[in-house]
């Protein structure tokens, strides 16, 4: 189906009205359309967003209200720099959302299990929200959080919530423990093997780098989870967002139409191929 | 009626001197007409308002890495194959404006790019290109999201489509199901009629405004020795193809051929310069950049052709996914020849053997691909 959109490529002013440093070179934003009503949207998605006159990146949405997105930014370019850089007040471009969301309403009935590395929480976030509000449709919540260091552990206040919330079995690992350190140390792989899911009931929705989510689509594999009930989120280049500039091609699929939540029994060969 | 003049299909003929009442009637209902023309050693496309800026009496000699001009023995006006330039360079710029934005009070304003009020008519549109226009319309007409500048410009196009009489031997538009007979939608459709005795052309119609347009110029109605002999253009068109492959196999094959040593030795050759995507009439892939004026007040987004053989192209924080040339040919030919399918319905590829001619170092495409995709696969363990 063609969507008959004003125009996709030109972004809708939005207005920054929260902004607050997470890590060192990560930033969470509030975005309030300055014009007209927020988009509807669902966990899973993105937005293009854009630092007048730097450039656009694809940025998932890390949560949202009436008021507008919340997006988490890592600085690690110019353009991401110049976002983060935003203060309350200022403007920014905005088109979206685009791609493919996590199956939370597929998911009902059924054992969820979470896996994030790294920034990879931050897409995740609003399909874990979304399962908690809604904790009586699901079977067992399991949450698998892997970070660098202890002190680079994304969004600290939402997982005490969660730890709080009825019933969600949370777990986390670090690559490198300081001394205060009493959890886990290695990767997030590792920790799905001793969690209790039903691996022939479960969703698992998986987010993070590249390796991160390879490794854990095969341990949920080998632990039974069958590939077309596994979820990973995928990043590629990206210019447009709407299918026309061919750059987040991954095979046959446009990660921004095609995913960015892609089933991985339809990639799982795909993933083997080096440089795909 | 008379029986030999009776015509299965509606078609009319005109003189080679009629051709310029045509090209007059398309300027005089406000078409800026792009056709062949020579310049520097190629022919290209460009604006034209006579019959004397098209390539009379030269054809194109081709063959892997070569490209070279020659003087024929008649004076054809289209006796060549294909040249460097590709229609898509009207529907599709090599750069665009998308957007404005502007600092205001209000942080800032954007102003999409205005509609494109070109009105092109294209002289001289072959099969494979009237293939290639309809492979780029799916794409960008007809997929989730519309590009509607493209579609703009396409509305407004006119063709007038020109039957291929003489391939080059870097072709093989008949092994891709394009041509060299012009089936797809044109508004006119020209086979060259040209012997010791006339230079004539015959016309078919293909579209109330093609119907329209002929009306207004002196035909005579098409006799059948004129449609055998247009009939029999084409058919030693098809004779003297360039090359025939099997492109049957290619969706699958190459797709499961991910790690066939034949890729690293192409990359060995390979310059990564990106021509074959350049010269390529289906391939539509574009980057984007941003600019700012100097006072830093007004900015822009301007779109620009891209190659999949750049670096940049895959680059994602920490390093570009492909990397090697290996894997960004691979990329390249089998996005034509096999992902396209899966994405659009269609083969990638037309056959036009630009990208043949046009390599600097003469990678074939349709060599390589059925060299990839040989019955036998390549002996397990070999190293990719
Ligand atoms: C679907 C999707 C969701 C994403 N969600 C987030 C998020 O929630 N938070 C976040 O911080 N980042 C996210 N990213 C990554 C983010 O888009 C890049 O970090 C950002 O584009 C880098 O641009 P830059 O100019 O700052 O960096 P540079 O390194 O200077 O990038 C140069 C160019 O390369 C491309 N590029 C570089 N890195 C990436 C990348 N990782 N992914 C895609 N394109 C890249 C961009 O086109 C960019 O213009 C996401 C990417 C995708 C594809
Ligand atoms: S891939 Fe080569 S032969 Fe095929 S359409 Fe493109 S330029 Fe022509
Ligand atoms: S195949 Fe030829 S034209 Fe294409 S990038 Fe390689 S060297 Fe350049
Ligand atoms: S980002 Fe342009 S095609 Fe997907």
């Amino acid at each position: 189906m063609t969507v008959a959109v004003a125009d996709p490529m030109l972004p809708q002013r939005y207005r920054v009205t929260h902004a607050q440093r997470l890590l060192d070179d990560t930033v969470s934003l509030r975005l309030t359309p300055q014009d007209g009503e927020l988009p509807s949207w669902q966990p899973g998605q993105f937005n293009m967003l854009y630092a007048f006159g730097v450039g656009e990146s694809a940025i998932s949405i890390s949560g949202a209200d009436d008021n507008g997105f919340e997006h988490t930014v890592r600085a690690v370019g110019a353009v991401s720099r110049a976002i983060a850089a935003l203060q309350v007040g200022d403007s920014i471009g905005l088109r979206g959302p685009f791609g493919s969301a996590w199956p939370v309403t597929a998911a009902e009935g059924a054992d969820v299990v979470f896996v994030a590395g790294g920034l990879g929480l931050a897409p995740l976030r609003p399909a874990i929200e979304a399962v908690l509000q809604q904790r009586e449709r699901y079977g067992r919540v399991v949450l698998r959080v892997g970070a660098r260091r202890p002190q680079d552990l994304l969004f600290p206040e939402a997982l005490e919530r969660w730890r709080l919330a009825r019933d969600v079995d949370i777990d986390v690992s670090v690559d490198h423990a300081d001394t205060q350190w009493r959890g886990h140390v290695g990767v997030v792989t590792t920790l799905i093997a001793g969690a209790r899911f039903d691996p022939h009931e479960s969703i698992a929705m998986v987010c993070g780098p590249d390796v991160m989510m390879r490794f854990c689509a095969r341990s949920l594999h080998d632990e039974g989870v069958a590939d077309d009930r596994i979820y990973l989120s995928m990043e590629r280049n990206m210019k447009c967002a709407i299918g026309l500039c061919g750059h987040c091609q991954f095979g046959p699929s446009f990660i921004c139409k095609d995913g960015p939540v892609m089933r991985y029994d339809t990639i799982a060969d795909r993933l083997n191929v080096r440089e795909l | 009626m008379r029986s030999d003049t009776e015509t299965p299909r509606a078609a009319a003929r005109i003189t080679r001197v009629a051709l310029q009442a045509l090209i007059d009637a398309l300027i005089a209902r406000g078409y800026a007409v792009i056709g062949p023309t020579v310049r520097d050693g190629a022919i290209v496309y460009d604006q034209l308002s006579t019959t004397a800026e098209l390539p009379a009496g030269w054809t194109d000699e081709q063959a892997p890495g070569r490209y070279r001009l020659q003087r024929r023995d008649d004076d054809a006006l289209f006796g060549f194959a294909v040249g460097p330039h590709s229609w898509k360079r009207y529907l599709h710029p090599p750069m665009e404006t998308l957007w404005t934005a502007r600092s205001s009070a209000d942080g800032f304003d954007f102003s999409a790019a205005p509609s494109p009020t070109e009105k092109y008519a294209f002289l001289g549109v072959r099969a494979c290109e009237l293939q290639a226009i309809a492979i780029q319309d799916r794409v960008f007409q007809h997929d989730r999201f519309r590009d509607t500048a493209y579609a703009a410009r396409r509305d407004n196009a006119l063709i007038v489509a020109v039957h291929c009489a003489q391939p080059a031997s870097t072709c093989f538009c008949s092994s891709m199901q394009s041509g060299p007979k012009a089936r797809g939608a044109f508004d006119l459709a020209l086979t060259e009629l040209l012997d010791a005795e006339r230079h004539d052309f015959l016309v078919e119609v293909g579209s109330p405004a093609g119907a329209e347009l002929l009306d207004s110029l002196a035909a005579a109605e098409a006799t059948r020795a004129d449609l055998d002999a247009a009939d029999a253009v084409i058919a030693q068109a098809e004779r003297r193809m360039g090359r025939t492959i099997d492109s049957s196999v290619f969706r699958e094959r190459l797709r499961d051929r991910a790690e066939h040593p034949r890729w690293t030795e192409v990359a060995d050759r390979c310059l990564s310069c990106g021509n074959c995507t350049m010269v390529c009439p289906t391939c539509f892939c574009t980057t984007v950049e941003d600019h700012t004026d100097l006072s830093g007040a007004q900015a822009e987004r301007v779109r620009k052709w891209d190659s999949c053989f750049t670096m940049e192209f895959s680059y994602i924080h920490g390093g570009s996914v492909r990397q090697s040339t290996g894997a960004r040919y691979r990329q390249w030919m089998t996005h034509k020849l096999s992902s396209w399918v899966d994405q659009f319905g269609s083969s990638g590829c037309v056959g036009c053997g630009r990208c043949i001619a046009w390599c600097p170092v003469g990678i074939d495409i349709a060599a390589e691909a059925t060299a990839i995709c040989a019955d036998t696969p390549p002996t397990p363990g070999a190293t990719p």
